[in-house]
């Protein structure tokens, strides 16, 4: 049976991991390399490499970290952050990443998931949505969760889905970092919506949030990165639980 | 394993690198080509992909690659659309394959039941089970490894191993010296490992 993916995050920026990470040696921590092969011996599905460089010299740098990470670990990952040119996408997937997110990007050029998916085939391409519920109505924002854009979720994610995207990865930026569990109502919806695999994100605090977005949220996967970098939830401790709740991960 | 040499082929498909650095964890020595005379004094040949089935074998039938790979007499490994590509026809563009498997490529379908809706592509760790030697270890029964794929190959009498999304398909193929995974062995962590490790070592 298919299983439900766990997917830890790490952001990175000019090359190193930015937050601390807890749960490895302590020498470990900074190096994107050595931390993304331990989560994958942890029993991490895949993995997301989010680049937080700002610079154009530092995302050169990120090209080279990919091919790294890409010869170093033996499960999937993703990378994603500030991606708009298909020169970049090319460059990212030729160094070995398995899938490019894009959002920003997607929401400005929606032509380019249909580019992306054309050129490199749709299991490539990730758009992923930030989005925000006010007066119960979801809008996807932008540059970080900084600019709405006045797209509606629901019919955004549709499109992108229409236009050639293999997943979606959707945070609630009304859950992101408070810990109080996924929008698992929200979630439902968009995998009723959708024929592609849905990444649930934002608000992970317990083993039992992941339940509850694998159950009533519908998710295929769940993504979260400070719960699993600060060592509060292991990713052996969450699969074992989640096995025990009937649940399918791969232990 | 100093002395094996791999020929991974090269042709108009995605995501080959990673089969490379899968190697190069495993310390085995591999080349990326379309060179005939590589591929055929290779130790071990590698056809892996991802891409479209129609103009994939369009490409490999321009470059007298179909008739190659048929021709090979080592042990070759087919992953992904590489399987598809050694059965006998696809649905996705009509395609008449390689024929090296009888079993044949369908489409999945859209299919929702008690356990949920199953999207497509099939996309994730699944478990794979009834598996014949060769590449396979005793202790693989059942384990995950992961997939991406749209279409699949039915189960018939070269199927290696088996899963099922909902119903069963063909993981996994064998016949003589070719061997197949719809998986991505190289994606597959270290059970996918041990995989390449065992097809190196045959």
């Amino acid at each position: 049976m298919l299983a439900k993916r766990i997917i830890p995050c790490l952001d990175v920026r000019d090359g190193h991991t930015v937050k601390g990470i807890k749960f490895v040696d302590i020498r470990l921590v900074g190096d994107p390399v050595e931390l993304g092969a331990a989560y994958a011996l942890q029993g991490a599905d895949e993995l997301v490499f989010l680049d937080i460089t700002a610079s154009h010299e530092g995302r050169k740098t990120f090209v080279g970290l990919v091919r790294r990470i890409a010869l170093h670990l033996n499960i999937p990952f993703t990378v994603g952050g500030g991606i708009s040119e298909l020169n970049d996408i090319e460059a990212l997937l030729s160094a070995g990443a398995d899938k490019v997110s894009i959002n920003s990007a997607a929401i400005r050029d929606p032509d380019l998931i249909d580019k992306m998916a054309l050129n490199f085939g749709s299991q490539f391409v990730v758009v992923a949505i930030d989005a925000f519920e006010k007066d119960g109505k979801w809008e996807a924002y932008i540059n970080g969760g900084r600019i709405p854009t006045g797209r509606e979720l629901f019919s955004w994610a549709k499109e992108a889905e229409d236009r050639g995207a293999g997943e979606i990865l959707f945070t609630s930026m009304n859950h992101d970092g408070t810990r109080n569990g996924f929008a698992c109502g929200t979630i439902a919806e968009l995998s009723d919506t959708l024929s592609i695999p849905v990444i649930a994100s934002g608000g992970a605090g317990t083993m039992e949030h992941f339940r509850d977005v694998f159950t009533a949220g519908k998710a295929d996967a769940g993504l979260a990165a400070s719960i699993f970098h600060y060592n509060e939830i292991s990713v052996p401790q969450l699969k074992a639980y989640l096995y025990a709740q009937g649940i399918s991960v791969r232990i | 394993m100093s002395d094996m040499k791999v020929a991974i082929i090269k042709y108009n498909a995605g995501n080959i690198m990673s089969v490379d650095f899968a190697m190069q964890r495993l310390g085995v020595e591999s080349v990326v080509t379309d060179d005939q005379k590589l591929i055929t004094s290779a130790d071990r040949v590698i056809f892996p992909g991802v891409g479209e089935a129609g103009t994939t074998m369009k490409y490999l039938r321009d470059h007298k690659l179909d008739m190659l790979i048929k021709g090979l007499r080592q042990p070759v490994l087919g992953i992904c659309l590489g399987l598809q590509l050694m059965c006998s026809h696809s649905e996705e563009g009509d395609t008449e394959c390689l024929g090296i498997f009888g079993e044949k490529v369908k489409k999945f379908i859209h299919w929702t039941d008690e356990r949920g809706k199953h999207k497509v592509p099939h996309m994730g760790w699944n478990n794979i089970y009834g598996l014949q030697e060769g590449i396979f270890s005793k202790d693989m029964e059942n384990q995950f490894v992961y997939f991406v794929h749209s279409y699949y190959a039915t189960t018939g009498e070269h199927t290696a191993a088996s899963c099922d999304y909902p119903g069963p398909f063909s993981a996994a193929l064998r016949k003589d010296n070719f061997f197949a995974t719809q998986f991505h062995p190289e994606k597959s962590g270290g059970v996918g490992a041990q995989i390449l490790k065992n097809f190196i070592e045959l």
